[in-house]
């Protein structure tokens, strides 16, 4: 059975059918495309009240009442739901990788129609659009098994950025100033045009798209969630507060409000190789996760 | 914030009246156009969009039969069309666009004495989507939907005008703004 509170959906009873799991991945997106999580919502809110610029109350003003309508009417938030992003944790002894992937691929197809969703993948060798097409990591895990579905716009996509550092023309050295440089960076060349205020995840690895992957799944964590690394925790709220203070302001108009969080991330890095990814999400950060027995 | 209303297609007059930061509430039919269609746009003649209002972006919908309703319609980021923009005003007379996160230096220039451009809320589609009363026409959806041009009918569709006719850009006052307070932060 398939219950459903809020943006969390859980399936309970025996290991499912390939329907049942069809079916459930598309209530997520379903979910996700119609309702923003509370944490989101209540960041907004929260934005509203302590702006003063006209312009950014008036912005943000209309994304509360788009959060109204698009629920009340079950209408999607927005017309642009990204790259399909989902993250799959799944107990080996229960489920499938390649059964889950081929599940998750027929789900989307069936929510692009059902749902809908705007079809926007688009194939260059064709010259033509396909519908849509989910990009899915899947990782073993001994606890229990879970999907998430993350989408967020294209224009915070196109703002997204990968540093190596040292980086001369920023004057980023190797050290948590030079990774705040990049961050900041980031913010600067996007200004509005990737919708803030923004949700920010980003990491340092020694891989390049290591870097950029964690920076992205840290969108998966909720806007209040506290990093546990009391060191870390400290850099993200230091860096929250400048962002806000380079007076960006929602959808680039001026104001407070630029970002809603910052998380932040680090793995290894190599001798050779420092790379900062920087993953921009716009305040329609949809995501929602569907528990499996 | 003072609020303007503007019925379509806008008089040059209307357009000058407007102030950067002002509220403008449009009436009347806009053009939606993408990246492919820019490109079309400027290599042909499309009398549809000589002197209309432009409205960047690319709408989801339902279609029942031969009607088709707007579901979510919110704008797209409007720096992919900066290249083709000062062409594409003075090839058509465009006398605003309607977008999101601002355009460059020389779309600023292209539109002092000719029109403005003005930011609808990104992500606000559901909104923007009450506003349209009406599919007029869907144009070369051999692009695609999302990439074909359609002519909309808005009732009350509201904007706040960020660059001017009088060649006032507020989306650059606020990046030289953040920009100084960045060199604060890293020097």
């Amino acid at each position: 059975m398939l219950k459903i509170r809020g943006n969390i959906l859980r399936l309970t009873g025996a290991r499912p059918t390939r329907q049942q799991l069809v079916q459930a991945i598309v209530a997520m997106y379903r979910v996700a495309i119609t309702e923003l999580p509370a944490d989101v919502t209540t960041a907004l809110r929260r934005a509203r009240q302590h702006e003063t610029n006209p312009r950014a109350k008036y912005v943000l003003n209309m994304m509360l009442k788009n959060i109204d309508l698009a629920k009340t009417e079950t209408r999607p938030l927005c017309q642009d739901t990204g790259i399909p992003l989902v993250y799959v944790q799944y107990q080996s002894r229960q489920y499938k990788q390649l059964e889950l992937k081929r599940i998750i691929k027929d789900a989307t197809t069936l929510a692009t129609r059902q749902v809908p969703l705007r079809a926007n993948a688009f194939d260059i060798v064709q010259g033509k659009v396909i519908g849509n097409y989910p990009v899915i990591y899947c990782k073993e895990t001994p606890d229990t098994s879970s999907i998430q579905l993350l989408l967020k716009g294209g224009g915070s996509e196109n703002v997204s950025r990968v540093y190596q550092l040292p980086d001369t023309t920023l004057g980023a050295e190797r050290d948590f100033a030079g990774i705040e440089k990049c961050i900041l960076d980031t913010m600067i060349k996007a200004q509005g045009r990737g919708c803030p205020p923004y949700s920010i995840g980003a990491a340092v690895c020694g891989s390049m798209e290591e870097a950029s992957y964690r920076a992205k799944n840290r969108h998966l964590l909720l806007l209040n969630q506290h990093n546990p690394n009391p060191k870390l925790a400290a850099f993200e709220r230091r860096l929250l507060k400048k962002i806000n203070a380079l007076g960006i302001g929602p959808m680039g108009v001026g104001g407070k409000t630029t970002a809603l969080a910052v998380k932040f991330t680090t793995r290894y890095v190599h001798p050779a190789s420092w790379f900062v990814g920087v993953s921009v999400g716009c305040w329609s950060m949809r995501r929602t996760t569907l528990h499996l027995p | 914030m003072a609020v303007i209303k503007i019925n379509t297609p806008p008089t040059l007059q209307s357009i000058r009246r407007v102030q950067a930061g002002d509220e403008v509430v449009f009436t009347g039919r806009v053009m939606t156009a993408r990246d492919r269609a820019h490109r079309w746009l400027l290599e042909h003649d499309f009398k549809p969009l000589h002197g209309a209002v432009l409205y960047h972006c690319g709408p989801m919908y339902r279609q029942t039969g031969k009607t088709i309703t707007i579901l979510a319609a919110g704008p797209t980021t409007s720096a992919r069309f900066n290249h083709f923009t000062p062409q594409l005003i003075k090839q058509y007379n465009i006398r605003a666009i309607l977008g999101k996160g601002g355009m460059n230096e020389t779309v600023r220039r292209a539109f002092i004495g000719q029109g403005m451009y003005c930011a609808a809320i990104g992500g606000a589609a559901v909104y923007y989507a009450h506003c349209i009363t009406e599919v007029v026409k869907v144009y070369k959806t051999d692009f695609g939907m999302t990439d074909a041009i359609w002519e909309l009918a808005v009732k009350n569709f509201p904007v706040v005008c960020m660059m001017d006719s009088r060649g006032r850009s507020l989306f650059q006052e606020v990046e030289t703004a953040s920009t100084a307070v960045y060199q604060t932060f890293t020097t």
